[in-house]
């Protein structure tokens, strides 16, 4: 006999963890982002004067 | 007389016990081994899983002993991935993104389909561990499947790993339609100009250890992965440890992913292997690789709707982790759309900042369940 285990209602109560997981991953990237962003313009900014010599 | 027979026991202990089951399984090794010579499809890792899962499927096979200890050795403390994920650091080269930090958040949309699934999966499995585990099929990344579903200390990491390294395979298959179906021929043409900026030696040293800091202070079940793969990157950056990076690069990563490949067999006998499970997780992996190419692609047009300068959103496609098929599909789409379109380094962008993302929701995953068992 072949019992499955199908319960829908188990989508609903997991939403949570999509609205979670991407909310997570979304702000975890923003960071990186801007932290990437403030470490090329900060060693961009160090570079220069040594760029006009 | 019975000496003579005693020679002959595998065989007739397969008489005896030996049932359709196994003989399946050859043929799905069999099927593993066909698409990685004659198909080309990831035969790095398809080959090993496929010569091991036939080996494995003998009724007192003595492979199950070596390959236990490999897999106690290797896979059940997640060594063999996170070792693995050094060697993937320092092939990747983050130029491209450095360049344009700003897509990286089309890598983090592309993460959809493995929260999609989590939903979905959870559906079928009635175990969190389980449907936890089988979402991340979706992060396209072989190593990260692993240390989740074995951190979760899943069921089914066997069909898990397969799915996740068979549908890394497939991708040039999948993606296409699914990006066709979610976008205009006008969209598929716009045009992108890629201005490179010059990213300076120091950026990309810094850019490894700024991305460990962060992911360790909001995810610190990240640690692991996302340190691993940034210390091979750090390797390939430094620019005074050239063997080194050569040799994470080639030999660390060849000798690594040898040992992974026949490992995971070891998941792979009949009694785990064959049920409707495996169908089903074979089933939800393809649906999450679908949808994280439908969230790129759509989180691609809504930037359009809000930005000045558009963007073609096929490239949202690419922030799913397979690197580097997703990139090049992106930019072959955008070529046959267009001859003059050239998206390869916008999409290569995406494409390793979605390594990142994945990595990140796998943590996320981790951070959300591992409390609970």
């Amino acid at each position: 006999m072949l019992s499955f285990y199908f319960k829908p209602i188990e989508f609903v109560k997991n939403l949570k963890y999509m609205g979670i997981g991407m909310l997570g991953v979304f702000i975890i990237v923003g960071v990186i982002m801007g932290a990437t962003y403030l470490t090329g313009y900060l060693t961009s900014k160090l570079a220069r004067p040594h760029d006009d010599e | 007389m019975k000496e003579l027979l005693s020679l002959f026991d595998g065989l007739l202990a397969f008489g005896r016990d030996g049932n359709w089951k196994m003989i399946v399984m050859w043929i799905i090794g069999g099927v593993l081994i066909y698409l990685a010579i004659k198909k080309e499809m990831e035969p790095t890792l398809l080959l090993p899983i496929g010569f091991g899962c036939i080996i494995m499927n003998f009724p007192g096979s003595g492979a199950a002993g070596p390959l236990q200890t490999l897999y106690n050795a290797g896979i059940a403390n997640e060594l063999f991935p996170l070792i693995l994920f050094i060697g993937i650091g320092a092939m990747i080269d983050f130029g491209p993104l450095l360049s344009n930090p700003k897509m990286m958040i089309f890598g983090a949309a592309a993460q959809f389909g493995i929260f999609f699934t989590l939903c979905m999966a959870s559906i079928f499995f009635p175990d969190f561990r389980d449907y936890a585990s089988i979402a991340i099929i979706g992060a396209a990344d072989g190593p990260t499947s692993i240390v989740v579903a074995n951190k979760l200390g899943s069921h089914y990491v066997g069909a898990i790993t397969v799915a996740a390294y068979s549908y890394m395979a497939l991708v040039p298959i999948i993606q296409p339609p699914v990006i066709r179906a979610l976008t205009t021929e006008k969209e598929r043409k716009i045009r992108m100009t890629y201005k490179p900026k010059n990213v300076s030696k120091a950026t990309k040293i810094l850019f490894p250890i700024i991305i460990t800091v962060v992911a360790c202070i909001f995810a610190p079940d990240a640690g692991a992965l996302i340190g691993f793969l940034m210390f091979g990157n750090l390797i390939r950056e430094c620019g005074v440890l050239d063997s080194l990076s050569e040799t994470a690069q080639k030999v660390l990563a060849n000798l690594i992913t040898i040992f992974l490949g026949i490992t995971i067999a070891f998941n792979m006998t009949a009694s785990q292997f064959l049920n409707v499970n495996t169908l089903l997780i074979m089933a939800l992996g393809l649906l999450a690789f679908i949808f994280d190419t439908a969230g790129g692609v759509l989180f691609g047009k809504l930037y359009n709707v809000f930005a000045k300068e558009k963007i073609n959103p096929m490239i949202g496609a690419a922030g799913i982790s397979a690197f580097p098929m997703a990139g090049r599909i992106v930019h072959k789409m955008g070529l046959k759309e267009d001859p003059q379109n050239f998206l390869l380094m916008h999409s290569i962008g995406v494409n390793v900042s979605g390594q990142i993302a994945s990595v990140i929701a796998g943590a996320l995953i981790l951070k959300i369940f591992v409390p609970m068992l």
